[in-house]
């Protein structure tokens, strides 16, 4: 009971600070960071569009290793904590998607464009949309932990291949440049708060997230035993 | 006791056998992906000049017959319970991947040594460029390098039908579009070198899943 109000009082404390920081990282881009020269305005949603790519990659990760963790071990946990990964990756991917769509078209002129980051991320999405699918699938419990877990390996080492295989078909069509010059101080400051902001949201949502499975978990094993005194 | 490949082998001749009693899968396969070039024709206009596209049709008809054929692959032996009977088999279960993944391979170059001529034919191609042997060869096996895990996944899940395609083509894209991009070239002409870096991509993506998916074969299968 101790340890469980410990636990509580800590996850309180990093939401308490994913908020405050959060906050702060919405000042600086909205107030603080100047305009960007020959963007305007729009490129204020660089501020999000990266730490939101930045995380998806992180969260993939994550599946990456708790999956070879769980096939090792066989240990439910780690199958939790795999596929609540997956999921806040698979939302970030797409927002990721979707705040890159808002700013193409002010700044290329086009909705999409099959550049080779879009491109990417597209089939990136698609993969973890996959994973999640086959685990809600599976026919029974194990077998939709190991099958995520499966894709979970398979799906991340494709990942630098798909990238290797849509870069080579772009070098025959130039893409445009995302920047004219560099990142300067007071943006180079803005997009760092961002970016451990929104890693603390990940960190949140994955404690959130797992912890939720935790108790549906428990919930299913102690109907099983109720079903079976009854 | 027969040597791995043997047992590899024996596997594979399984398939066969029972494909040539009941020419089930290559028939269907013929006929699905000429259907499928067909069908995308039809955004052709007539007279018109097929080869920026002819590419890209022939794979995408590859691609979804492959799809199909792989499905098949497992479904047969779950439908019959030989999938069981496969498992009892004192063989490692990467031999047992091995053997249905190499008996995929051969469905479906039979497969591709039918369509290719008719798709020369049908989209007024002026030739068999032998670099083309080689781009089917390397996609082909790792489409089945794959495919193999997928369709043992699949066939346990519900909506089977749904899930092969779904596991299957995301993880797939980097062959089907080094496939694509380097038929393109070879079509018009191009040489060895124009392609070496398109058969670079397969062969990696071939090598890189040669080795992991038998490793995680038995955690596919297990009951």
């Amino acid at each position: 009971m101790q340890a469980l109000k410990q636990n509580t009082r800590s996850v309180n404390g990093l939401l308490g600070l994913t908020f405050a920081l959060m906050i702060a990282a919405q000042f600086l881009i909205f107030v603080y960071v100047p305009t960007e020269r020959t963007m305007g305005v729009v490129q204020r949603i660089f501020y999000f569009h990266v730490p939101l790519a930045w995380n998806a990659f992180l969260a993939f990760a994550i599946v990456f290793v708790c999956s070879i963790l769980y096939l090792r071990s066989r240990d439910m946990k780690w199958d939790r904590l795999a596929r609540s990964s997956a999921e806040i990756g698979l939302l970030f991917t797409t927002l990721v998607l979707i705040t890159g769509t808002i700013w193409d078209k002010p700044a290329w002129g086009v909705w999409w464009t099959w550049d080779p980051r879009l491109t990417a991320t597209l089939i990136l999405w698609f993969i973890y949309l996959a994973y999640l699918f086959v685990s809600a699938y599976a026919t029974e419990e194990s077998q939709g932990a190991r099958y995520a877990a499966v894709i979970g390996i398979i799906g991340f080492l494709d990942v630098p291949i798909v990238a290797l295989a849509i870069v080579l078909w772009q070098t025959q069509h130039p893409s445009p440049l995302i920047f004219e010059g560099g990142l300067t101080g007071s943006m180079l400051l803005t997009l760092m708060v961002s970016i451990v902001a929104f890693t603390l949201l990940y960190l949140s949502l994955l404690i959130l997230r797992n912890s939720l499975r935790r108790d549906t978990d428990e919930i299913k094993k102690l109907k099983q035993y109720m079903d079976e005194r009854n | 006791m027969r040597s791995a490949a043997g047992k590899t082998l024996a596997i594979v001749w399984k398939d066969i056998t029972s494909e040539m009693r009941t020419k089930e899968i290559a028939t269907s396969l013929i006929a699905f992906a000429l259907l499928v070039i067909v069908v995308v024709s039809f955004t052709l206009e007539p007279g018109e000049n097929t080869s920026p596209i002819a590419a890209g049709i022939l794979w995408v008809a590859f691609t979804f017959a492959g799809v199909l054929g792989l499905s098949r692959s497992f479904a047969t032996e779950k439908d019959k319970g030989c999938l069981q009977g496969l498992m009892l088999c004192p063989v490692d279960r990467s031999i047992l991947y091995l053997g249905k993944m190499l008996s995929i391979v051969v469905f479906m170059i039979v497969v591709e040594i039918i369509i290719i001529p008719i798709f020369i034919v049908l989209l007024d191609q002026s030739g068999f460029p032998p670099q083309l042997a080689v781009i089917a060869l390397l996609a082909t096996i790792g489409f089945a390098a794959v495919g193999t895990l997928f369709s043992a996944m699949a066939v346990n899940t519900r909506a089977r039908e749904v899930m092969m395609p779904l596991l299957f083509l995301p993880v797939a894209s980097p062959v089907i579009i080094a496939a694509i991009k380097s038929t393109a070239l070879v079509l018009s002409g191009g040489s060895w070198g124009d392609i070496a870096s398109w058969l670079g991509v397969m062969a990696a993506f071939d090598a890189i899943f040669l080795a992991v998916s038998p490793l995680v074969f038995e955690f596919v299968i297990e009951e």
